[in-house]
């Protein structure tokens, strides 16, 4: 990357770093690292168009732009881990391995999606897999994440939680709550912050008066990193030390992955609480671009097989929105179908 | 043979059957463990069971009522303690957005055996904070099951059922009512929700009474049929989600006559609806005026007496079966 360019960066994300594989890192799982944002990145790209046809419904919040934090984060995972996620949720599930196909048809309310239409974008579940759900009120998922520790720690279970919030998640009293009540047990905990700066028109200098979100472990004494959120190498070295630390029984902590929502706050948000050219320029850091120059330029990768990988992502989402749309209309006799158990 | 114990030991022999019989389940809370609750109601279960089973909690009930959901999704059976059941506003969000969400909205795909037990209800000057039962809001949230039970015998088995079953449970428990002893079965057993239970025989007149409300009612029938020779039946319904409409309107057949009573206040209270359905499904049955007996729409206050005016006391009930007769 021109040293120019990186100086640019380094303007508007202090805390930019150059990317570079940690040690162990296999090019094999760098390129795989590389794919998974693709996968995201059509997925994300293709919802506005969709939801102007009205064959997605009601809201749908973009992960476009934060694809180095779902994908970072959960390839420092074991299959047997669980997420928990946020109103923001598609990428933590493509990253978590869920199939398009089947997100897809939920986002379009379809029978066949993994909520068999009752939860769409803003709830849409991996529960198989690990990922325990999108949570349409901002900072509660990390109830559900500590619980999930919780558990895993009084049974002597192996596995780690990686609890995906936002900034905006920080400020809400439970985010605390389950903060200090993690130390104080010692639970296999990731506080995963995506901090995209904007809780939806509130700006981070508007919401916080610490430099970082990080600072704050100091208050339950557990460490706390801030990395660059454009950068899924990044997040991924500093999620695994973490979760080594977790596994190991050493407690949680708190991982601040910093960067920009450069795209709306959901699909259809005319931006109005601030200057969109602005915004704009911070595609500069685009996550996917970045990872495809590293790739290319440190020998990973070459340039066709960036571009086959990127053709088959393009296919894949084509080919859900093909299988979210042959899918079926719930039957009205499903209404009440999962309410409750037995 | 049945044994005579309170409802305080038989909520603690329900939770202790349980520890033991599944070492899925655990106890958490404000005071669970080593005080064993203010009230005495955990005692000796820290003791017998241990830190990892019965958890002393911080005072951070969203956090921890939080937390039981994750712990319930992924396999255990938590059973959360709301010191006073007023407290349980911190909690709401999880509660209402979350843990009776979560099943549906991810498409019947997660379980969520969870219990929370919370004590409600007036008594000892404890005030506008400690006194207060809020069971009509929790009824109001499709996804939960809502256990008010009055007897121990009824206590234990429904709390047993509460935790060995796959949904998120509110229990709430009179705390008047602890003293209260009551004849329960010996064993292990366990009572179905959704099943009213008949506490009195009458044909005069049906009272469905909820909680601590069920004692009330009954010393009233009593008291009406020695001295007047009314004979009310006094149903208790139980669980109030599910509500044993069936039991209800059979009696309501044969009475004709109808009195509802609970403790919390009158507006958008549990006899409101209880009343409603009745009256829309049991219309034909009636000969006369239903009435409502219900806490009055006021904060409870500290003195003495200013909290007996708060809430119904069988004179109440006497005076409403009256009424209802005319």
């Amino acid at each position: 990357m021109a040293e120019k360019e990186f100086e640019q960066m380094r303007k508007l994300l202090p805390e930019a770093t150059l990317l570079e594989a940690p040690p162990g890192l296999s090019p094999e799982r760098q390129f795989e690292m590389y794919r998974t944002m693709l996968l995201i990145r059509e997925f994300e790209v293709s919802i506005p168009d969709l939801w102007k046809r009205n064959l997605v419904y009601g809201l749908a919040h973009s992960y476009e732009g934060a694809e180095a934090v779902a994908v970072g984060a959960c390839s420092a995972l074991e299959p047997g881990d669980y997420i928990t996620s946020t109103h923001r949720g598609h990428g933590h599930c493509i990253a978590k391995g869920a199939d398009v196909n089947l997100m897809m048809a939920e986002l379009m309310g379809k029978y066949e999606g993994y909520c068999h239409g009752k939860g769409g974008s803003m709830h849409i579940a991996f529960v198989e897999g690990g990922m325990l759900g999108a949570c349409g009120i901002v900072g509660a998922n990390v109830g559900m994440a500590a619980g999930c520790a919780w558990r895993a720690k009084l049974r002597g279970d192996k596995d780690v939680t990686v609890c995906f919030h936002g900034d905006g998640g920080t400020n809400q009293g439970i985010w605390h709550e389950t903060l200090n009540m993690a130390s104080i047990w010692k639970l296999p905990l990731v506080y995963m912050v995506e901090n995209n700066q904007w809780s939806i028109s509130l700006s981070y200098d508007r919401a916080f008066n610490v430099p970082h979100i990080a600072d704050r472990a100091a208050a339950y004494g557990i460490p706390g990193v801030t990395v660059d959120g454009f950068n899924v190498l990044a997040v991924y070295g500093a999620v695994k030390e973490a979760v080594a630390r977790a596994r190991a029984g050493e407690g949680p902590s708190i991982v601040e992955a910093k960067f920009f929502r450069y795209v709306g706050h959901f699909v259809a948000d005319d931006q109005r609480y601030r200057s969109i050219e602005e915004a704009n320029r911070w595609r500069i850091m685009d996550p996917v671009k970045r990872m495809r120059e590293y790739l290319v330029g440190s020998g990973v990768a070459t340039e066709e097989a960036c571009r086959e990988a990127e053709a088959e992502a393009h296919a894949k989402i084509g080919a859900a929105i093909e299988f979210g749309m042959k899918g079926t209309e719930p039957a009205a006799a499903t209404l009440f179908e999962g309410l409750y158990a037995d | 043979m049945a044994r005579r114990i309170t409802v305080k030991q038989a909520i603690n022999e329900a939770l202790s059957e349980e520890l033991e019989r599944d070492d899925r389940v655990i106890l958490l809370g404000c005071d669970v463990g080593r005080r064993g609750n203010p009230f005495g109601v955990t005692s000796g279960l820290w003791q017998k069971y241990g830190d990892s089973r019965v958890i002393d909690t911080p005072l951070s009930e969203e956090g921890f009522t939080g937390m039981a959901l994750g712990a319930a999704a992924t396999g255990m059976r938590p059973v959360v303690e709301i010191l006073y059941s007023d407290w349980i506003t911190l909690a709401m969000d999880q509660i209402v957005n979350e843990i009776a969400k979560s099943r549906y909205m991810f498409g019947g795909k997660m379980n969520v055996p969870l219990v929370i037990r919370a004590p409600v209800g007036v008594g000892g000057g404890v005030a506008a904070q400690h006194s207060q039962s809020f069971e009509s809001w929790f009824c109001h949230i499709p996804g939960l099951k809502v256990v008010m039970p009055s007897t121990a015998s009824d206590v234990k088995g429904l709390l047993k059922t509460s935790i060995r079953g796959n949904n998120p449970v509110i229990f709430f428990e009179h705390k008047r009512s602890y003293a209260i002893e009551g004849e329960v079965p010996d064993g292990d057993y366990t009572i179905p929700f959704g099943q009213a239970d008949v506490k009195r025989q009458g044909k005069d007149l049906t009272i469905v009474a909820v909680s601590l409300m069920v004692h009330h009612a009954l010393a009233a029938a009593e008291r009406l049929s020695a001295e007047e020779g009314i004979e009310c039946e006094v149903i208790d319904p139980r669980t109030l989600v599910p509500m044993d409409w069936d039991t209800m309107l059979a009696s309501l057949k044969k009475t004709s006559r109808l009195v509802v009573v609970h403790e919390s206040s009158r507006t958008c209270g549990i006899g409101g609806e209880i009343l409603a359905e009745l009256v829309e499904r049991g219309f034909d049955y009636l000969e006369g005026r239903p009435i409502r007996v219900a806490g009055l729409d006021v904060p409870i206050p500290y003195n003495r007496g200013l909290e007996h005016l708060v809430i119904p006391d069988p004179q109440h009930i006497v005076d409403a079966v009256h009424r209802a007769l005319d």
